[in-house]
């Protein structure tokens, strides 16, 4: 980003702000609803149109404010918080049907998106309402993608502070563990583990938590070596306290902060994870949708014919990830510095 | 040397501990094998003949050992589906598509992300600089299944420049194989491409603030010699421990690949294996695999002391 100019033109600022707000809506506008050109084409359109929309927001927002602001950090919180709060109120919401064939017999099977219908995202294949699913589809993406990041950081990081500690045969033994960990790529592991494993929500969250663990550890691992040999780990030692309590007191408070900072960086990793999963069928079983699953029904020509089968749980998916790395990059600019760059 | 032999003992400790661990899965299967092989209704002797000749009454520990010492001589089984091939066979068969698919991968994003970033770095701050970067930043949340099934839209079905579900082996027809490779080979590229684009961005920036940089500048070379000789190698470092980094994933979305285009290859024999519980081909490509990972990543780690010096004695 460029540095800010000090001395903003507000009138000018306002003006082509409100200029390029309007002329990216009419766009915006235009990509999504004219019936004339190709998809391809339609699909440009709209996100060009997306864009100068942005461009005019932050700049009518820089003329009103005098300052600067990181609109597109805050639109990604604001879909993170919709997209949480609407999975989990999903059972209470006026949505459509997201899983009972029986219920939609009389649906319309296949429909595209208008906005203004009962199903305003379309219908897939079997007239199941694709905003209900692709909703409901966040709900499992995010308790699996959730639970395994706790699970991964909460045993990652108590073995990283452990081996980090003691280190000698401990460290080594713990060491060969998760490299062996991770000498199978994270897919193929997921993969192979989907042979025996029946793909529930609690297996699945167990086996991303495998991922989320080498990671985990060694970070956890880095920084207690690094705080281990600090002033006041020294003092708490002289002053008698046992091992435990160094650990629980004095290292793990230190380390919470870059593990945490990395967790919320993982999570994109596991969601895009599951919905690999998903996808290639190894994942959450048809009829209960998930953002893999559904991006999955548009294969084998469904696709050519109704994109909006790929694109609706696509852009859900797309918007989730990328409001998760967003906020994953803040949290290590601001929290592990060390890491950061990398 | 010491440190040497340290190492590759452990890189073998790895390994024995991945081994034991992929074999380990039968004992994790629901159901028995042997029925799954002989279907429901089966004799009852042919059901115990077959028991004894998968070795299924044997201990755990004596049967790893068979499958070891069958592996270190290059015998992995038979595939329990049918036609039931020789795993080795199987493997020898797909690994060379997959190993093209990802080599041709990474070679295309490096092709790609290396004048990426150096344009980005000498306009930093610039229109194109800030269109660049967030469209990296973008490319990086979209998983490579949906990336693929896009360029498959747009790209094999809709313009009709590539080929879809087909495969040309190299050996057979190399310009043709090339096409048929250039797309899959694209969809592996894009999340590497985002990757080194933005952190050869980020370092080239860094060198470009050097001192030697201002007086090469300051001697009148121009801008282009100043980056290709001078700041490319240097920031470079990053960028190889993140080509190390990025290994598994990249062969994630390789088996993504193959799968959507149907690819002759690991990850396509691998996906089918493990939807129908065929664990010894299961078994031999995940070997297989962990072998070829940590073998590559232990040749990046050695490769670091050539690319900076400064690395050759102090290990971190």
């Amino acid at each position: 980003m460029f540095m800010p100019d000090n001395s903003v033109n507000r009138p000018r600022t306002l003006a082509t702000g409100a200029a390029l707000l309007v002329a990216g809506i009419a766009l915006t506008a235009f990509g999504w609803s004219t019936p004339a050109l190709v998809l391809a084409v339609k699909a440009l359109l709209f996100l060009l149109g997306l864009a100068v929309t942005y461009q005019g927001l932050s700049r009518l927002l820089l003329g009103i404010r005098g300052k600067r602001t990181d609109l597109l950090f805050n639109l990604a919180m604001i879909w993170l918080v919709g997209i949480v709060l609407a999975a989990i109120l999903a059972p209470v919401l006026p949505l459509g049907e997201h899983n009972n064939v029986a219920a939609t017999l009389y649906e319309p099977i296949n429909m595209s998106p208008q906005l203004l219908t009962d199903h305003p995202l379309g219908t897939n294949n079997q007239g199941l309402d694709l905003l209900s699913r692709s909703i409901y589809g966040a709900r499992t993406s995010l308790v699996i993608s959730l639970l395994a990041i706790a699970i991964g950081t909460v045993v990652g990081g108590s073995i990283g502070v452990i081996a980090g500690y003691f280190r000698k045969g401990t460290d080594s033994i713990i060491g060969i563990f998760t490299n062996a960990l991770l000498a199978v790529p994270p897919l193929i592991l997921l993969i192979a583990l989907s042979t025996f494993l029946t793909p529930s929500t609690r297996n699945l969250a167990f086996a991303l938590s495998l991922l989320s663990i080498p990671g985990m550890v060694r970070l956890a691992r880095a920084n207690t070596i690094a705080f281990a040999q600090r002033e006041f780990v020294m003092a708490a030692r002289l002053m008698g306290a046992t091992r435990f309590r160094i650990m629980l007191r004095e290292l793990v408070p230190n380390v919470v902060l870059p593990v945490f900072s990395m967790a919320v960086v993982m999570i994109s990793v596991l969601i895009v994870a599951e919905a690999s999963l998903s996808f290639l069928g190894l994942g959450i079983q048809q009829p209960d949708p998930t953002w893999g699953n559904m991006v999955a029904e548009g294969e084998g020509g469904a696709m050519e014919d109704y994109p909006h089968i790929v694109l609706v749980p696509g852009t859900f998916l797309f918007l989730t990830v990328f409001a998760f790395n967003l906020l994953g990059e803040k949290a290590q600019q601001r929290w592990d510095t060390r890491s950061a760059k990398l | 040397m010491r440190r040497f032999l340290l190492r590759g003992g452990e890189l073998l400790a790895v390994l024995f501990v991945v081994s034991f661990g992929v074999f380990a899965m039968i004992t994790l299967m629901p159901g028995d094998p042997a029925v799954s092989i002989l279907g429901e209704g089966h004799p009852p002797e042919a059901y115990a003949e077959l028991r004894q000749e998968l070795g299924l009454n044997d201990p755990l520990l004596s049967r790893y050992w068979d499958w070891l010492s069958g592996a270190v001589t290059g015998d992995l089984g038979n595939s329990l589906v049918p036609p039931q091939s020789d795993v080795v066979d199987r493997i020898l068969g797909a690994f060379p598509v997959s190993l093209q698919l990802a080599v041709m991968g990474l070679v295309l994003a490096l092709l790609l992300a290396v004048p990426l970033a150096m344009w980005s770095a000498s306009h930093a701050g610039g229109a194109v600089d800030r269109i660049i970067s967030a469209s990296m930043f973008a490319t990086l949340s979209v998983p490579s299944f949906l990336a693929g099934l896009i360029l498959i839209m747009v790209f094999a079905n809709g313009l009709g420049w590539f080929p879809r579900a087909q495969w040309v082996r190299l050996g057979e027809d190399p310009i043709g194989n090339l096409h048929h490779a250039l797309l899959p080979a694209f969809v592996i590229a894009l999340t590497e491409l985002a990757l080194f684009t933005r952190i050869l961005r980020n370092d080239l920036i860094t060198t470009l603030n050097e001192d030697y940089i201002l007086a090469a500048r300051a001697k009148g070379m121009p801008p282009w010699r100043i980056m290709v000789t001078d700041a490319l190698r240097p920031s470079s470092f990053s960028l190889v421990t993140l080509m190390g980094l990025s290994l598994g994933r990249l062969i994630g979305s390789t088996v993504i690949v193959e799968y959507l285009f149907a690819l002759p290859g690991m990850g396509s024999m691998i996906i089918t294996a493990a939807n129908q519980g065929d664990f010894p081909l299961v078994q031999g490509a995940v070997l297989v695999i962990a072998i070829a990972y940590v073998a590559i990543n232990a040749t990046i780690d050695a490769s670091y002391g050539y690319l900076d010096p400064r690395t050759r004695r102090v290990h971190a």
